[in-house]
């Protein structure tokens, strides 16, 4: 089928203006971030006066950032991981099991994705207090309360979409397993998991970006020691200063590991997402 | 939840899992059957406790008088009854007339968000059908500001939109559309319901991208041809092949989009500081400031109660409504 003329045209202005809008403001981020303070003082400019990295060397002291990375980095490695393994004993239990309960449980896990987080960032946060002052188990302001609450964000989407990678495994090799005297945790380690690894390593950076991303539940769930990135990379606006170069520069470095992350492995969301388009 | 950045079910839930597996309980008798239930022991009890209990948690927080007083210990807080729900929804008082504002405010917001995202999104996808060079290039640009981190792509807007130091002003100063020695405020003021938007649209598109572009990957070429050899123009095609067939694509992908972007705490949240300007107050950000400014938390509980049940029904008639089309497709 050929593309006529006109079609070529709008493809091209079309996905032209679309390419405009996405680099703008990752432009603005990494030239920024390369610019010295007066430069992001005065009238914007596209290039930088000079070209120096002293933004990526004062950002550190600026605000607590290392603090900040190490903090974001355990927690939301943590829930990554934590969450990944809990949803791959459920998604096997979903998908190789007829049980009573099975819709009702994947009904609600997914219908607690849409819930208002703002709903249950109140009743958590007096929970997790109260829970403090009762039993003296710490989950208000640390980072283990942080990991225990993300993991649950990324879950119900691990789970769903565990769920289909594994039902796109064949259950001839299951029974094979079992023939040979395998049970059925075996067969999950040394048939299932083996066979979706990209599903569960994409599934494993999702839920790395959930939690690194997180906004609300960070600013009111952490103090100065437990504060992550989310809310720390605010601290560049004072009162008295907004030192916007280290701020862009600060950005680059914490948007890196999960951009590339994310964009080394799209090719496997995608995947994930159109198997279960295919219905 | 983590209605930030999760990418929602596309596959609408309760999808039943392929092939039934052959019965086996009957060659290991019962050890077989509870083993399903053992294995979701762990994430129902997450799901549970972070999710289900503080939800009802929430319910009864509605009812009671927790204010500041009670905060400590709010074993002690009265039971007020349905006074925070009548607080909430008497649309004389002032409390009742600014939460009816808010809740306009979002639903335009989130309509035009939406609509926007998804209109971009399926331009993207459709233009990218076709391979060319470069095309695994765009893909991958395009797919960038999901991936971004929400608060470093938020903070960079901020900047863009600083009033003497941003991008936006420069450019429309260089372009001659404002008069440079007097550029408008874009975070404060009538504009900022724009640049709320702007962002907005910027982070969300994407993922309607991606999720097109999964649905159009299933549509086999065929049909394509089929409708060439019939004469079917650019519009055509996408009225009468692409459309209907990203129709389960899309049932899911704009329910997930309204029920985010309906709920869209950060993008406010890191684009204004805290306190959202009137024009750009969304129900997430107002409720929040209810609740954390006041310290009165039965009230914010009686707003956020209030805006699930709204969601819910919205949801229910939405998936009535599209259910029942599909059916007579």
């Amino acid at each position: 089928m050929r593309e006529s003329t006109g079609e070529r045209w709008a493809r091209r202005i079309v996905l032209s203006l679309l390419t405009l809008f996405v680099v703008a403001p990752l432009y603005v981020m990494v030239s920024s971030g390369l610019k010295p303070l007066r430069d992001v003082q005065g009238a914007f400019t596209w290039l930088p006066s000079r070209v120096t990295f002293q933004p990526f060397v004062d950002m550190w002291q600026t605000v607590p950032l290392g603090r900040y990375l190490v903090n974001s980095l355990l927690v939301a490695s943590a829930a990554a991981v934590v969450s990944v393994a809990i949803a791959i004993f459920a998604a096997f239990a979903i998908s190789r099991y007829r049980f009573r309960g099975r819709q009702l449980f994947s009904v609600t896990v997914l219908s607690t994705q849409m819930f208002p987080g703002i709903l249950f960032l109140l009743p958590l946060f007096l929970i997790y207090v109260n829970l403090g002052n009762v039993t003296g188990i710490e989950l208000y302001a640390t980072r283990l309360g942080l990991i225990i609450t993300y993991l649950t964000f990324s879950l119900p989407f691990s789970i769903w979409m565990l769920v289909g990678y594994f039902d796109s495994i064949p259950r001839g090799l299951d029974e094979a397993a079992q023939v040979d005297g395998a049970g059925p945790l075996r067969t999950l380690f040394q048939v299932i998991l083996p066979t979706a690894v990209p599903g569960i390593v994409a599934v494993t950076v999702y839920a790395f970006m959930t939690a690194w991303g997180e906004v609300l539940f960070a600013s009111v769930m952490t103090d100065e020691n437990s504060r992550t990135l989310a809310v720390g990379l605010q601290g560049y606006a004072t009162q008295y200063n907004v030192y916007w170069n280290q701020a862009m520069a600060a950005s680059v470095v914490v948007s890196i590991p999960v951009v590339v992350g994310f964009l080394a492995l799209q090719r496997y969301f995608v995947a994930g997402l159109t198997a279960g388009a295919v219905k | 939840m983590a209605t930030t950045t999760a990418p929602g079910p596309v596959r609408p839930a309760g999808r039943p899992a392929g092939d039934d597996p052959p019965s086996r309980r009957g060659r290991r008798g019962v050890r077989r059957s509870y083993l399903p239930y053992l294995l979701l022991v762990p994430a129902a009890l997450l799901e549970l406790g972070i999710h289900v209990v503080p939800m009802l948690v929430g319910v009864w927080m509605s009812l009671l008088e927790l204010t500041q007083f009670h905060i400590r210990d709010w074993s002690t807080a009265p039971f007020a009854g349905f006074e925070n729900y009548r607080v909430t929804f008497d649309f004389d008082s002032a409390t009742g007339r600014d939460l009816l504002h808010s809740f306009w405010v979002t639903a335009l917001y989130t309509t035009l968000s939406v609509g926007f995202s998804w209109m971009l999104g399926l331009a993207a996808a459709v233009f990218l059908q076709r391979p060319f060079r470069g095309r695994a290039l765009l893909r991958t640009l395009f797919l960038t500001p999901y991936a971004l981190p929400v608060y470093t792509a938020v903070i960079t807007w901020t900047f863009m939109f600083q009033r003497d130091t941003g991008l936006v002003n420069h450019a429309l100063d260089q372009l001659g559309l404002i008069d440079g020695a007097n550029p408008p405020f874009w975070l404060i003021g009538e504009n900022s319901f724009v640049a709320l938007l702007i962002v907005s649209v910027w982070k969300s598109w994407p993922f309607a991208f991606l999720c097109l572009m999964a649905g159009l990957q299933n549509v086999p070429p065929e049909l394509y041809e089929a409708s060439a050899i019939d004469g079917a123009g650019f519009w055509r095609r996408l009225r009468d092949v692409t459309l209907p067939m990203l129709r389960p694509v899309n049932q899911v992908l704009l329910l997930v989009l309204f029920l985010w972007t309906f709920n869209d705490f950060n993008t406010p949240y890191v684009l204004f500081g805290g306190s959202a300007p009137r024009q750009a107050d969304l129900i997430s950000i107002h409720i929040y400031q209810s609740s954390f400014v006041t310290w009165n938390f039965g009230l914010g509980s009686a707003m956020s109660v209030a805006l699930l049940l709204f969601l819910l029904v919205v949801t229910a008639v939405y998936l009535l409504v599209t259910n029942r089309r599909r059916e007579h497709a």
